[in-house]
């Protein structure tokens, strides 16, 4: 067993894949192949947005990442260790809104800390400075049912951010929110990215955010998903998105995607009988 | 409209806000809002009622409904003060009382009525106490669901007049038998409940809280625990209900006193009006009750939406 040996892979790396697959429900009838053979290496404090159509696996492979659901082969590494487990190293936000319905604002964002014993004071004070920087400081006693959408949305990231993370897996999290308020939140992304040190593992359906964001970029074949190709964003940031290189970005990114999911799409046609 | 009219709220909201909180203005205000709030409701229960009275009186009225058999609710209800004396059955337990010296009619209807409502509550609450630490031991521990949820299965068809040979077996007569009743008859249902309960908890909430590094403690406790508490504050309303049905059966058969007892003597000496009279007071102590878990579901359901408003909408 690979366990066995300590560090096979470079102790840097953040987070480390190796021939990772995932079937769901393995050796069932219903058994259904999310990922093939992905191998990714990130470091530290790098920005890597993922791109593939819908249902390639992007969120499943976060999933596996933060160690929520366990890959049928193959190896993920986070740091030193073999992600067995999950850890608040690796912070999950995921696709859908979760915050518990029972716990007002606050309580949600330091629920981490509730369970290490930390003070309610402390902790609303945590609550306070995190719930600042996501742009709702007023909401902190309301209940998550007095949210809209995107204000939960927000209240679920700053509750990950407030575990200060190595690694932070974002699962579409801007996707409910309107253009402005998606813009300021990328900003502020980029702000608490730099300042933390921690690598973000991004997934968007949106080729205008991977542009805006990202170091690289993994472009996911249709399911089951492969990394069809990893491309380097070197466009300087502060980023000039209307730049004619970011423009040249775009169309590429745009041209990788059509392929794919006019793929998926055929593959899904494929799978419906012939009346 | 006048002028005294326009001019009246004035002074009123003046007056209202020099009250300091917590005195007997806000209290007479808070509770006319309620009643505005519960108002309509509590009206259209009475329809609803009267409605159904309406049409059996009228069956009476044109000769359809024999009164012998089915008294309208004026018949059954007018005899009141006949049917209490009935309720002396309470003071059966206490052999050798002279009879003068007993409870007064009402006080033995207060006592039947007070005594089966004990056994339905103290029931009630023992299932679903010890209903929901099983159900929550069962997803915890692996090896306790392997060893008891097969015969918990099994036990749960079966009927509670099953159980009444056994109850009366173990502790003979008196109030503990009754009480055993309806523990067994709703017991093995809440913790099948609950367990489904357990397994319908949102995925992702518990995933959150795996990501923070919450123990399985941790998790059951704070996540699970929560999240199930609405599916079982109305599984423990349902069983309200069935626990009413119960006590009955324990009653009739005489393992005890109370209303049971009172409708198990109106079948031996044939007295209609008392077996309606009957099943009116339970179906009126069976609404109250439902009313009192409501409202207890309410407060502790705080961050539960209303959905009732929507599906009004559609
Ligand atoms: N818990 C699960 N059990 C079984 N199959 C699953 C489960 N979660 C996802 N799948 C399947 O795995 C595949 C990948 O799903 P996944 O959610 O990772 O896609 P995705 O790339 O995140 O899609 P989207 O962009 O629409 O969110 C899908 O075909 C889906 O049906
Ligand atoms: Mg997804």
């Amino acid at each position: 067993m690979a366990s066995e040996t300590p560090t096979p892979y470079s102790s840097k790396d953040s987070v480390v894949c190796r021939n990772v697959s995932k079937v769901w429900a393995a050796g069932t009838r219903r058994a259904h192949e999310a990922l093939r053979d992905i191998d990714l290496d990130i470091s530290p404090g790098e920005f890597v947005v993922f791109l593939g159509p819908s249902g390639c696996g992007k969120s499943t492979l976060l999933y596996l990442i933060a160690g929520l659901e366990p890959a049928t082969a193959g190896e993920i590494w986070s740091f030193r260790d073999r992600v067995e487990t999950p850890s608040p190293e690796r912070s999950l936000i995921f696709q859908e809104t979760s915050l518990f319905p029972w716990l007002n604002v606050w309580q949600n964002v330091t629920f981490g800390h509730a369970i290490r014993g930390v003070p309610e004071a402390e902790r609303k004070a945590i609550a306070a400075d995190a719930l600042q920087r996501v742009g709702l400081a007023e909401a902190i006693n309301k209940r998550p049912d007095e949210l809209s959408g995107g204000m939960r949305q927000r209240v679920a990231v700053a509750r990950a951010l407030s575990m200060r993370p190595k690694v932070l897996l974002m699962d579409e999290p801007f996707a409910a929110l309107d253009v402005q308020t998606r813009q300021k939140m990328q900003d502020f992304l980029l702000d608490v990215w730099r300042d933390s040190g921690a690598s973000v593992l991004f997934v968007t359906h949106s080729i205008d955010e991977a542009v805006a964001l990202s170091d690289r970029i993994v472009v996911f074949t249709a399911r089951p998903g492969r990394i069809k190709t990893i491309v380097t964003n070197t466009l300087p940031r502060p980023r000039n998105l209307f730049s004619r290189e970011s423009e040249a970005l775009r169309i590429h990114l745009t041209d990788l995607l059509r392929d794919e999911v006019d793929r998926a799409f055929a593959e899904q046609e494929g799978l419906v009988p012939a009346a | 409209m006048t002028d005294a009219a326009i001019a009246n709220p004035a002074p009123a909201a003046a007056k209202a806000s020099a009250v300091p909180p917590g005195t007997a203005e806000t209290w007479s205000t808070r509770l006319k809002e309620k009643l505005a709030e519960s108002g309509p409701r509590i009206g259209w229960t009475l329809v609803s009622v009267g409605l159904f009275a309406g049409i059996w009186e009228l069956l009476w009225a044109v000769g359809l409904a024999d009164p012998k058999l089915l008294p309208p609710p004026h018949v059954f209800l007018g005899a009141f003060a006949d049917q209490a004396k009935f309720f002396n059955t309470a003071t059966r337990w206490s052999i050798g009382l002279n009879p003068a010296d007993g409870p007064t009619p009402r006080q033995a209807l207060l006592i039947t009525v007070g005594a089966t409502m004990g056994r339905v509550f103290s029931g009630l609450l023992i299932a679903s106490v010890l209903a929901v630490a099983v159900g929550v031991l069962i997803r915890y521990f692996h090896l306790f669901e392997k060893l008891t949820l097969p015969t918990i299965t099994l036990l749960s068809p079966v009927s509670p007049i099953a159980w009444l040979p056994v109850a009366i077996f173990i502790f003979g007569i008196g109030n503990a038998p009754a009480i055993f009743m309806v523990v067994i008859a709703l017991f093995f249902h809440m913790v099948l409940g609950t367990v489904a309960q357990i397994d319908g908890v949102n995925r992702n909430l518990i995933n959150v809280a795996r990501t923070m590094g919450a123990t399985k403690r941790q998790i059951y406790l704070r996540v699970i625990v929560p999240a199930i508490l609405p599916g079982l504050l109305m599984v423990l309303r349902l069983n309200m209900f069935g626990a009413w049905m119960v006590v009955l059966i324990a009653e009739t058969t005489g393992v005890g006193y109370g209303l049971g007892q009172v409708i198990m003597l109106a079948r031996n000496t044939f007295n209609p009006s008392l077996v309606f009279f009957c099943i009116a007071l339970i179906g009126f102590l069976g609404f109250a009750s439902d009313w009192v878990l409501r409202m207890i579901q309410k407060r502790i359901l705080y961050w539960v939406p209303e959905t009732t408003g929507v599906l009004r909408g559609l």
